[in-house]
């Protein structure tokens, strides 16, 4: 279905928010993933405000969706959705890093409600990913997983492990979404270590690949939607991102995976971010 | 009697290796619990899970050879709701996918049963590559993680049930083949982190497990005969949590503790025995015997069982080497620290 204007206003909403938020937590914190945390923000709001099934009060309720953020570093990203949701008070995102708080770079499914996984060694989401979906058809569930990836970490062998195995299994009620963002800490994904022909590697594998403009929700909607449905082969939707998106010095800069902001800093990525939603 | 009213004898399971038992005992208790799933990677038959995926296949999963994915989707089957059983060889189980066992089980604390076989030396034919002299250290460092390393068959089998009965990730290591059988019959009271006294005696204390349990109490049975000695024999199946309480019982009756084990002198049996007598404060004589910081030789099991001196002969010599040594003249064992 395609999205109506008002949903597609009150996503972008959402989305502008939310980066701005991602913006001031990594300022609390003192340094975050910034880069890959503006990156992923459609895919995560479309995720969180339109297709989990999840109910924030109850964040261990058994027949919800499970999220496994297989990229967990952007753990500044993911917070700022999840206090808006209402897992934990907002306050709490100004803690950030800080000793004893229960917010770290990584998010840490033992201690933040509504997190599935203790994810940030990256390989290990989409094994686990698996292992949830093909519980939850043996025990005849109707709850999906979502795996959201991120490009970078398609290097390491468990993720292709995990895809052999997701096709070998015929994992359909699994959606997997990788943020596309091209960059890594140490620079661009192809020069690191080449991942093209990336889609050709996941067909390769077994796998229906879904390209997408990953900060197009039309186009992250129909992808989602059709990965939900499908029931012949896994579906991974390759989401091509802009790393640092919105924010004009942070854009398409590897230097941005991880970086501290000054209040300056903050002011500014925070007139930028609304600079691009006036534009729309 | 185990809580899951199982109970196995020799006679139940002659002519059976022991993963052959552990085969027996998963289908037995899956038979009874339908949340029991398990997993292997291209280790089904080697390991005997496979017996349970010939009867339960659609709740078996082969990974493939790919230990890393198999963890990670036995975390994620642990978090659905079942419990899963992974088996593949000891050194795969605990240094192939080190981290994802570590992170991804133990951290949350799944509940996830890793029976790992061919440990230690048992497959020693196979060389350096197969051999596993590391797991009980590296599963020992890992918080929330059970490690138990059973005598024999029959051990196995309660190691097992009690394994399915434990919420929480457990490491069981058994032998490659057929071990001495210990124990006739299931029902001798095991229990975790309980050590079982096979001999009572109060000049020195022998702890041992996995296949030495079995070298230490006919070992000390030669020792009583030949020499008149009193020898205690704790069977230390699980080597975490260690019985510490069996441990300081031994430093304050027997004086001289001396410990087996199939794996490296670092971090296993020895070490978190060692770690318990230091921490009493009270003078003790000890020794740990296994196989020391090098890479095993290549050899049949029992050979290397003699080779690094923890077959019957072996125990027999380091503990009339042990007793023959001064410590009373010298020492006075009434000091505390």
């Amino acid at each position: 279905m395609p999205l109506s204007q008002q949903e597609l206003k009150q996503l972008n909403e959402k989305a502008c928010q939310i980066r701005k938020d991602t913006i001031d937590t990594v300022y609390w914190a003192g340094g975050g993933h910034v880069g890959g945390s503006l990156s992923f923000t459609e895919i995560m709001v479309i995720l969180y405000y339109k297709y989990l099934n999840i109910d924030p009060k109850n964040p261990q309720w058994p027949d919800r969706d499970r999220v496994v953020l297989s990229k967990g570093h952007a753990g500044v990203g993911y917070a700022p959705i999840l206090a808006d949701k209402g897992y934990f008070p907002k306050e709490l995102l100004k803690e950030y890093n800080h000793t004893g708080s229960i917010l770290g770079m990584h998010l840490d499914g033992n201690k933040v409600p509504g997190v599935d996984v203790s994810t940030g060694s990256l390989g290990h989401g989409l094994p686990i990913a698996v292992g949830l979906a093909l519980g939850a058809r043996l025990q005849n569930k109707s709850w999906l997983t979502y795996c959201i990836m991120g490009d970078g970490e398609c290097d390491e062998g468990s993720v292709w492990e995990a895809a052999m195995a997701a096709a070998h299994y015929k994992v359909t009620n699994l959606v997997t979404i990788v943020d596309r963002n091209r960059m890594m800490i140490d620079g661009p994904t192809e020069e690191v270590m080449r991942l093209e022909p990336f889609a050709d590697k996941w067909k390769a594998f077994g796998w229906i690949v879904k390209e997408v403009d990953g900060h197009d929700f039309n186009q992250l909607a129909d992808a989602i939607e059709y990965a939900q449905k499908e029931d012949k082969a896994p579906v991974v939707i390759i989401a091509h991102t802009i790393k640092g998106k919105c924010v004009d010095f942070m854009e398409d800069k590897y230097e941005w995976h991880y970086g501290g902001l000054d209040s300056e800093k903050v002011e500014l990525a925070k007139a930028c971010i609304d600079k691009h939603y006036c534009e729309m | 009697m185990a809580a899951d009213g199982l109970t196995y004898t020799i006679v139940d399971t002659a002519n059976m290796s022991t993963a052959e038992i552990y085969g027996k005992v998963l289908c037995d208790l899956a038979e009874k619990h339908n949340d029991i799933v398990g997993l292997s990677a291209d280790l089904a038959k080697s390991t005997k899970i496979g017996q349970f995926a010939a009867k339960f296949p659609d709740r078996f999963f082969n990974a493939g050879i790919a230990e890393q994915n198999m963890f990670g989707i036995a975390a994620g089957l642990a978090k659905s709701g079942l419990t899963p059983f992974v088996s593949t060889f000891a050194v795969f189980a605990s240094l192939r996918a080190a981290e994802q066992v570590r992170t991804d089980i133990c951290y949350p604390k799944l509940n996830v049963k890793i029976i790992a076989t061919h440990a230690g030396t048992s497959f020693g034919q196979a060389g350096t590559t197969h051999h596993c002299t590391e797991d009980l250290a590296v599963m020992r460092s890992f918080a929330n993680m059970v490690v138990i390393a059973p005598a024999d068959g029959i051990e196995t089998a309660n190691a097992v049930i009690a394994a399915y009965e434990y919420k929480g990730p457990v490491y069981i290591r058994i032998n490659r083949g057929f071990d001495p059988f210990l124990y006739e019959k299931s029902d001798y009271g095991f229990q975790i982190g309980k050590a079982v006294q096979l001999k009572d005696g109060t000049d020195i204390t022998i702890i041992a497990c996995g296949a030495a349990a079995y070298n230490a109490y006919h070992a000390a049975g030669i020792l009583e005969k030949e020499d008149g000695l009193s020898v205690r024999v704790l069977n230390m199946h699980t080597i975490k949590p260690i019985d510490e309480e069996a441990i300081l019982k031994a430093v304050m009756e027997t004086r001289r503790i001396v410990t087996f084990e199939d794996h490296n002198i670092y971090g296993g049996l020895g070490s978190a025995v060692a770690e318990v007598i230091v921490k009493s404060g009270k003078a003790c004589a000890f020794e740990s015997v296994g196989i020391p910081d090098e890479y095993a030789i290549i050899g049949l099991p029992e050979d290397l069982q003699n080779y690094y001196g923890f077959d019957q002969n072996k125990i027999v010599e380091k503990v009339r080497q042990i007793m023959g040594k001064d410590f009373e003249q010298t020492e006075d064992w009434e000091d505390e620290v």
